[in-house]
């Protein structure tokens, strides 16, 4: 009879602790059209796979009456599950339970998680909806997120780290899911900035918005803090779901394969791009005209737009592709997209993913805030990702790769294991314009019709130099291909690659031009 | 989640700008950051530009004032320090825009010079 009471005890701990901050604070979390963290991690999850661990933790703070208070799991959920059969760790933050603040237990909680996922090897996925530091336990609510920081660089490369800001996320806590691979907003809900908008206007006297300063639209087009958004809650995790199917739990594995499937008959790849180098179009429809069933994952499809990056498949492994969009901005590379581009080539590097490489570019892009941003150094961050990256590297030259941005985007001299070029490649030192302009200055401005000789010396430049044949008699361009033999040249060039290794001089580690 | 199809030819033709590159001119469109980024002004030496957003807390100059290089002419309180402002410049001023207790923005003119 006794273990029967015991047992009844139990359960009727088990259900307070799952009320989280009660009756009240539910209801109002669910005004705000967010739902609850153990929801969360339900819809998540898969059915029935939630197994939850420290429930029973109890904060130990004395400081300004907080003896007095019962903080149910000290205002975080952590446990272990599966998605999609596959095991990972996760915590969410509750914020009915004060406001999901963060105070020395509720970070040993969430430590423990992140310990055991990376010993794990399982990937590591933190729901976020926090109103910080809990003030009154003062330096051990700091002391708490350092140790969440040190551990998120720790795993950094080993596990895959998912963060899913679902409410505020404000001052330091921001910087762990800085830390992660992939962040993830959700409109109207998710808000993540250093210093929020009251400090602002009583230090600047600025008035501005959460949503305007740090809302999911600011950071998936502006700061590109965030890597995924979504319109609503169950989006973003149907975001998360498909994002875990194409990546491996751990940098010992690859991702797992999928079953090959060609691409959709509504991709003509040789009528997308028009032969007129200053035309745009869209280079995602090139990518889903290779892919597998002509899906492409996007990341960050509103910030540094004018480079697109994300995963595919090709015959059911995932690649990454990195590929300029002429679309947008003419697909230059600048500040944001080098910097877009190097994380990206670093991750697939990091879990064993090969990179193909889509090229039309006519360079970087010119003007006084790009330059003193720091496009030296930012632009330097893509030469030295696809340098390092020892993954096969596949590029395809489908336009122009003009000047630096030839070199930047894969190329050969960069070792990457296969250049191919479509006919209409132009590799070259600049555009024709430009480089009739400075080659022949002299002729034109001698001549009696200085336009007319300019025309002339543009149309000799271009027959001479705006082709794949001259880096192709030079050996930087392994194959002149046509469009419609792109995929299948691809798929041959992953398979021979399987077993790629490279050695690397002996050292701690680089240092990239952060 | 969206549909993958393939992009209209027509949506992508719809309001396309220049950008000249190197002396090519390629169409395309812009993004947000680049169709607000500001032009670059030469610094003018004569005009005193707050570096950080702050609080004037003292003034030590007035129009007509003779100073010199290095001179202090402003505190301003920003992040919780006295910051004091130098005259860049010797010369006489012309112009105070700010008084105590005002309250600006980065890159507020507060001070000019003949």
């Amino acid at each position: 009879m006794a273990l029967k009471k015991q047992i009844q005890e139990l359960h009727k701990r088990r259900e307070e602790v799952r009320m989280g901050g009660g009756e009240k604070a539910i209801e109002k979390q669910e005004a705000m059209g967010k739902m609850t963290a153990r929801n969360r991690i339900l819809a998540l999850l898969d059915t029935d796979s939630f197994q939850e661990y420290d429930m029973f933790v109890q904060h130990e703070a004395r400081d300004f009456d907080m003896a007095k208070k019962v903080l149910h799991g000290d205002g975080v959920i952590i446990g272990t599950g599966t998605i999609s059969g596959q095991p990972v760790c996760i915590f969410a933050q509750d914020f009915t339970v004060a406001g999901g603040s963060l105070g020395l237990m509720h970070s040993r909680k969430i430590t423990k998680i992140m310990d055991h996922s990376l010993k794990m090897k399982v990937p590591l996925i933190g729901i976020n909806d926090s109103g910080g530091a809990r003030i009154q336990e003062g330096v051990n609510s700091l002391a708490g997120y350092g140790e969440i920081f040190f551990r998120n660089t720790l795993a950094s490369g080993v596990i895959p780290q998912i963060s899913v800001i679902l409410g505020p996320c404000a001052g330091g806590a921001v910087y762990s899911p800085a830390l992660t691979d992939f962040v993830f907003v959700v409109e109207n809900i998710s808000k993540m900035f250093i210093t929020g908008p009251e400090v602002i206007k009583t230090v600047l006297g600025e008035e501005i918005s959460m949503e305007d300063l740090g809302g999911a639209r600011v950071h998936s087009e502006i700061t590109g803090n965030a890597h995924f958004f979504a319109e609503n809650e169950p989006d973003c995790f149907d975001q998360i779901k498909k994002l875990l199917s194409y990546i491996p739990a751990n940098n010992d594995r690859k991702a797992a394969k999928c079953s090959a499937k060609p691409p959709r008959a509504g991709y003509k790849i040789g009528e997308i791009v028009p032969d007129d180098p200053s035309q745009p179009y869209d280079v995602r429809d090139v990518i889903r005209a290779i892919a597998d069933e002509s899906d492409f994952f996007e990341i960050q499809e509103n910030w540094a737009a004018n480079l697109v990056i994300g995963f595919g498949r090709m015959n059911g492994e995932t690649c990454g592709f990195v590929c300029n969009q002429p679309l947008v901005l003419a697909g230059v590379l600048d500040v944001d997209s080098s910097d877009k581009a190097a994380r990206f080539i670093r991750y697939c590097d990091a879990f064993n993913i090969p990179i193909i490489t889509l090229v039309d570019l006519p360079g970087y892009l010119p003007g006084v805030d790009q330059e003193h941003a720091g496009v030296i150094r930012h632009g330097a961050k893509i030469l030295y990702a696809y340098s390092e990256a020892s993954v096969p590297k596949l590029t395809v030259i489908l336009r122009k790769a003009y000047g630096g941005g030839y070199i930047a985007m894969g190329s050969r001299h960069l070792r990457a294991d296969f250049v191919f070029a479509w006919p209409t490649a132009e590799v070259a030192v600049m555009g024709p314009e430009g480089a009739a302009n400075i080659i022949f200055r002299k002729e034109i401005t001698e001549a009696e019709n200085p336009e007319e000789m300019r025309q002339q010396k543009v149309k000799e430049y271009k027959e001479k130099f705006a082709n794949p044949y001259v880096a192709a008699s030079r050996g930087y361009i392994d194959s002149v291909i046509a469009p419609e033999e792109t995929r299948n040249i691809l798929l041959h060039a992953i398979e021979v690659s399987g077993e790629k290794a490279v050695s690397l001089p002996r050292k701690k580690h680089g240092i990239p031009p952060f | 989640m969206k549909e993958n199809k393939p992009t209209d030819a027509h949506d992508v033709l719809q309001g396309l700008k220049e950008l000249n590159i190197q002396g090519d001119v390629y169409y395309t469109t812009f993004n947000r950051k680049f169709s607000n980024r500001q032009n670059w002004i030469k610094p003018d030496k004569k005009q005193v530009i707050s570096f950080i957003p702050g609080t004037i807390r003292q003034v030590l100059i007035k129009p007509g004032d003779i100073v010199k290089a290095e001179d202090k002419i402003l505190v301003l309180e920003a992040m919780k320090m006295m910051n004091t402002i130098h005259a860049p410049m010797s010369g006489k001023i012309k112009s105070v825009l700010v008084s105590v207790g005002d309250r600006m923005p980065k890159g507020t003119l507060m001070v000019e010079f003949e």
